[in-house]
């Protein structure tokens, strides 16, 4: 199988992403450090099971390696190579009104 | 809408099966029940769900929340059997009323519709990849918006279209929403919708213009949605008025 079938959105990743940020990180905003284009987390390209055991999403824009996030043996190990900076929102969670 | 407070730690929970509902041959929904601390999704979010066995193994999916946020106390997820899948089978052949299920949720910040976004909507879903579209369907309905909302669905065959009756009355009520199937594989007699996958012709068609300000939602299967989302592009949608939820090879 071609590995492109296998792309996911960053949009995915917010479970896992939530077992260290206490804020929702596919709803922020990003700058690729390697090309500048700022984006929205969820809208990157995202490779995760069965590829990897844990996250990477890379730069929708050119491919590179935004955000690595491994787990495993009791420990998470979060690399950050190609941000240049990442901006989360207050929580947008709402109970529907009733 | 207001804004919660406190956004809670996202810990694993368990639900109670409480309905199950047979969509289509190869796929079911599941009801379950919540308790009182969930704290209420937004149209497109989804839960991840996780299965252990016996001896400890883990297996983890993701799966969409197809309910609308207005249908409190319990979350439908609708789950494609994947033969050789290792946790959709369990789901759909397996898991009956009063099994427990865990899963942690709602996730996902964005691919979600509110209604506040506004413009007209395209939703484009490819199998499986309706259930998120359906609950901001859904949640339209509830809301009794009327944003002018098209869906462009591809399905294989006529039987194996998701929510069918559903979204045909409520495309029936006349008040903004249009629905449009294509089927790939086996058509009915007589047949008069789409009968081939999506393209730039068919996009054409039914999408928005541009220029009318649209916003698009586009699930399924990774290389459908990559094709849409491309051709989307092509006819001049600005990219980031074109969100996308892949959900991986799998799918019709
Ligand atoms: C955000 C999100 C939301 C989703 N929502 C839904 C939903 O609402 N409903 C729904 O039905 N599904 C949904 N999915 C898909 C779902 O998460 C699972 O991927 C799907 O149910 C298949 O899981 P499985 O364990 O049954 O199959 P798996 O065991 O994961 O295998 C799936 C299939 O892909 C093939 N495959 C997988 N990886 C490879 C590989 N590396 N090489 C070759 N073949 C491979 C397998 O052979 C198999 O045929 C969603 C996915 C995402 C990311
Ligand atoms: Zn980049």
């Amino acid at each position: 199988m071609d590995e492109s079938q296998l792309r996911l959105d960053g949009n995915a990743a917010a479970g896992i992403l939530r077992e260290v940020f206490a804020m929702d990180v596919s709803g922020a905003q990003e700058a690729c450090a390697s090309c500048g284009t700022i984006g929205w987390m969820g809208a990157q390209h995202l490779y995760m099971y069965p590829l990897a055991p844990g996250a990477v999403v890379r730069c929708s824009t050119c491919g590179d390696v935004l955000m690595v996030l491994v787990r495993g043996g009791g420990r998470y190990r979060l690399a950050l190579p190609g941000l240049r900076w990442l901006e989360m929102r207050e929580p947008v969670q709402a109970p529907p009104e009733t | 809408m207001a804004r919660a407070a406190v956004q809670r730690r996202l810990t694993w929970r368990r639900g109670r099966v409480t309905r199950r509902v047979d969509e289509t041959p190869r796929v079911r929904t599941l009801v379950l029940a919540l308790e009182e601390d969930w704290p209420g999704h937004l149209a497109g979010q989804h839960v991840d769900v996780r299965l252990t066995a016996e001896d400890g193994y883990q297996a983890q999916r993701s799966y969409s929340i197809a309910s609308a946020p207005e249908d409190v106390g319990q979350l439908a997820i609708t789950v494609e059997r994947i033969g050789d899948g290792e946790v959709s089978p369990y789901l759909v052949d397996e898991l009956t009323e009063g099994d427990q299920l865990e899963f942690r949720g709602p996730i996902g910040g964005y691919f979600v519709w509110d209604e506040t976004p506004g413009g007209p909507l395209l939703l484009v879903a490819g199998g499986s990849g309706i259930c998120p579209l359906m609950a901001m369907i859904r949640h339209r309905a509830a809301r009794g918006s009327r944003v002018p909302t098209r869906l462009l669905y591809s399905s294989r065959s006529l039987e194996d279209v998701i929510y069918r009756e559903e979204v045909d009355l409520l495309a029936a009520r006349s008040d903004g929403l249009e629905v449009f199937h294509t089927l790939t594989r086996d058509r009915p007699a007589g047949w008069t919708g789409y009968a081939r996958r999506i393209d730039l012709e068919m996009l054409t068609e039914v999408g928005w213009r541009p220029d009318e300000g649209p916003l698009g939602f586009v699930c399924g299967p990774t290389p459908l949605v990559e094709a849409v989302a491309e051709a989307l592009v092509q006819l001049g949608w600005s990219p980031d008025r074109v969100k996308t939820e892949r959900f991986g090879p799998t799918g019709g």
